[in-house]
């Protein structure tokens, strides 16, 4: 009796939480799948996904959006796992933690200008070019400043997760590696990155994902030379009002970021059941 | 059950909240008054001091909304829920949204300023004897230059752009009918043909402008101009002539040989319910002496003659926003296409874009 009323309670927390993800994701996600399957004039169609699958510019700019947004990750978690290991090694971790994080806080747009006016002609990294006597270069529209930004704009859900990882980590494996004979380079190969590899997996996920439809980046800091799968969407939802085919980019990308989660999930369960035998 | 309880009155609360808000913001458009007029309008698009006169003579008080786009703003008022009394669309919407029955039209007898406006600019193919809007702002699509960097004169034709020697100098404006446009212009082809075999002509074209362009960017264009970041910009007349204030090494031209002329009228949307305040503001902008102070603050060219005889004689002369008959005659309107044909446009474009 008093078990089934337990669980008639569980059932009743379950439902605001089943009630948002119906209405904000199962839906939008239908109606996305739905529209997908309507040309400009609202017939029902399969047309789009041909026209995507058959049209070299659309597999272009996918391959394109996959290279960027693994070239920004690449950057990301090169720059953050150092970062978030020697976070841990410091006195006072939260408070670095808090100052990397603060970022977030501000706009994407401002962000965006303020490297705008970085990079641009008389900007200061321009300025500093000069006085070592490099000379002014072109920095703005280019690939390299695109990932740099898009790098820089990603860097706290990257390093957020493997900090977590790394300080969960417990020392005394660290310390029996070492006592066994292990090398520096062994003891982190073979004990300390494995063993944190559930928090570069969640960084991955967290960086991979937004960055393959960033799209506000690529007109302001590449001025469009770097087209991805969002410029496609925003043109059909905005100008052509192709929403059918705007639709079918954005499925596209829905499965693209299954896929990713798929191939660095696994790790995650794992790690929930690490979490429950504590 | 206590909790689900509570989380279920805190639903209420919250709903009851927004309920409130939605009232106020309401209240505050104005929507549920009756001294008021509710202008939807592009960002920045008319001088705020004429909005108080307004007020102050009429007693009508003017709520401003902004969009950025044609297209933003068709759906919004399609989509009804706002209580909009009047909008500003380019040319070819006016005739998009007369096809989908958005707009009213006027009633002339109400109309008292409709003889300051230049005959040019009246009884257009978009709205044949001005049925449903009066002329606002026009103005042209040509190319800004900047004296530092290009000899003064040099760029007089859409095909001085193809030059080596503005390589990677030029920045485009993210348009897809704008872009194309000038590439069909370039080649002596109307801006708009639908003919497929035209627009992957332009498109290859433009491909081989590739080398010249620095960036396709939007609003920043002015702000990369104003700073000396780029040598040459493709880009409309109203936003030249912003850049112009800020950097006067700047310069605009209009190519000769054809190029994009647009309107933006004041037209009633189907949405539209202060019907009084809706003509004493369309009175009121015809008033040459309002008109001009409006152009003069916008900085966009006054398709009202007698507002433009009130002008300086230094805004009234310049050939660069005022361009001589000649040009004005082979400047062309753009014309509603066919979503599909829109849909060609964009696809020609979007190529252009991933090659360069």
């Amino acid at each position: 009796m008093q078990r089934k009323q337990r669980l008639s309670r569980n059932t009743a927390y379950f439902v605001p939480y089943s009630l948002w993800i119906l209405l904000f994701v199962i839906a939008p996600v239908l109606l996305l799948i739905y529209q997908s399957f309507f040309n400009i004039d609202g017939q029902f169609t399969f047309g789009n996904y041909q026209t995507y699958f058959s049209s070299s510019t659309y597999l272009m700019m996918t391959v394109n959006s996959v290279w960027y947004a693994f070239l920004i990750t690449l950057a990301t978690l090169l720059i953050s796992y150092p970062t978030a290991y020697l976070l841990n090694e410091t006195k006072h971790p939260q408070l670095w933690l808090l100052l990397i994080i603060m970022p977030t806080w501000i706009n994407l747009l401002l962000k965006a200008y303020a490297f705008i006016g970085i990079f641009s002609q008389a900007g200061i990294a321009n300025q500093f070019l000069s006085f070592i006597g490099i000379g002014p270069k072109q920095l703005l529209f280019t690939n390299f400043s695109f990932v740099f930004v898009a790098a820089y704009i990603q860097i706290p859900f990257m390093v957020l997760p493997i900090y977590n990882s790394i300080s969960e980590l417990k020392p005394s494996y660290v310390n029996a590696s070492r006592d066994l004979g292990a090398t520096n380079w062994q003891t982190f190969s073979r004990v300390i990155f494995p063993l944190t590899m559930p928090g570069v997996k969640a960084g991955i996920q967290a960086v991979f994902i937004p960055s393959l439809s960033l799209f506000m980046l690529t007109r302001l800091i590449g001025g469009n030379k770097v087209i991805t799968l969002g410029t496609a969407i925003e043109e059909h939802f905005l100008t052509t009002m192709n929403w059918g085919m705007g639709s079918t980019i954005g499925v596209v990308l829905i499965v693209a970021m299954i896929i990713i989660m798929w191939l660095t999930g696994g790790s995650g369960k794992r790690h929930a059941r690490k979490g429950l035998t504590k | 059950m206590k909790k689900l309880f509570s989380m279920i009155i805190g639903l209420f609360v919250i709903c009851g909240l927004l309920a409130f808000g939605a009232h106020r913001l309401q209240a505050s458009t104005g929507s549920n008054g009756s001294k008021v007029l509710n202008l939807y309008t592009w960002g920045d698009y008319i001088d705020p001091s004429l909005l108080t006169k307004f007020q102050k003579r009429t007693g009508y008080h003017v709520n401003v909304e902004t969009f950025d786009s044609n297209e933003a703003m068709f759906t919004k008022i399609k989509q009804g829920g706002t209580s909009y009394d009047l909008t500003v669309p380019s040319d070819y919407m006016i005739e998009k949204m007369k096809e989908a029955k958005l707009l009213l039209p006027l009633d002339k007898a109400k109309l008292t300023g409709m003889k300051n406006y230049d005959p040019r600019f009246l009884n257009l193919d978009f709205d044949r004897d001005n049925k449903y809007s009066v002329p606002y702002f026009w103005g042209t699509l040509g190319i800004i230059y900047n004296d530092k960097f290009v000899k003064p004169g040099s760029i007089q034709h859409w095909n001085d752009l193809w030059e080596k020697q503005y390589k990677n100098k030029i920045m485009l404006i993210d348009s897809a009918r704008d872009v194309m446009g000038f590439s069909l212009a370039s080649m002596g082809k109307s801006m708009n043909t639908t003919d497929p075999a035209t627009l992957l002509a332009a498109e290859n074209k433009l491909n081989r402008l590739a080398p010249n362009v620095k960036a396709v960017v939007a609003d920043e264009i002015k702000m990369y101009m104003s700073q000396n970041e780029a040598a040459v910009a493709v880009d409309w007349s109203g936003e030249a002539s912003e850049m112009l204030d800020n950097n006067s090494h700047l310069h605009y031209v209009v190519p000769s040989e054809g190029s994009n002329l647009w309107f933006d009228n004041l037209v009633i949307p189907k949405t539209a319910k202060h019907f009084k305040a809706i003509y004493a503001f369309l009175n009121f902008m015809s008033d040459p002496k309002n008109a001009a102070q409006n152009a003069e603050y916008i900085g966009y060219a006054t398709p009202n003659m007698k507002a433009k005889a009130l002008l300086p004689k230094a805004i009234r002369n310049d050939r660069q926003f005022y361009p001589d008959n000649k040009t004005i005659e082979h400047l062309q309107i753009y014309k509603n296409l066919s979503p599909e044909k829109v849909g060609l446009y964009n696809d020609r474009y979007l190529e252009f874009k991933m090659h360069h």
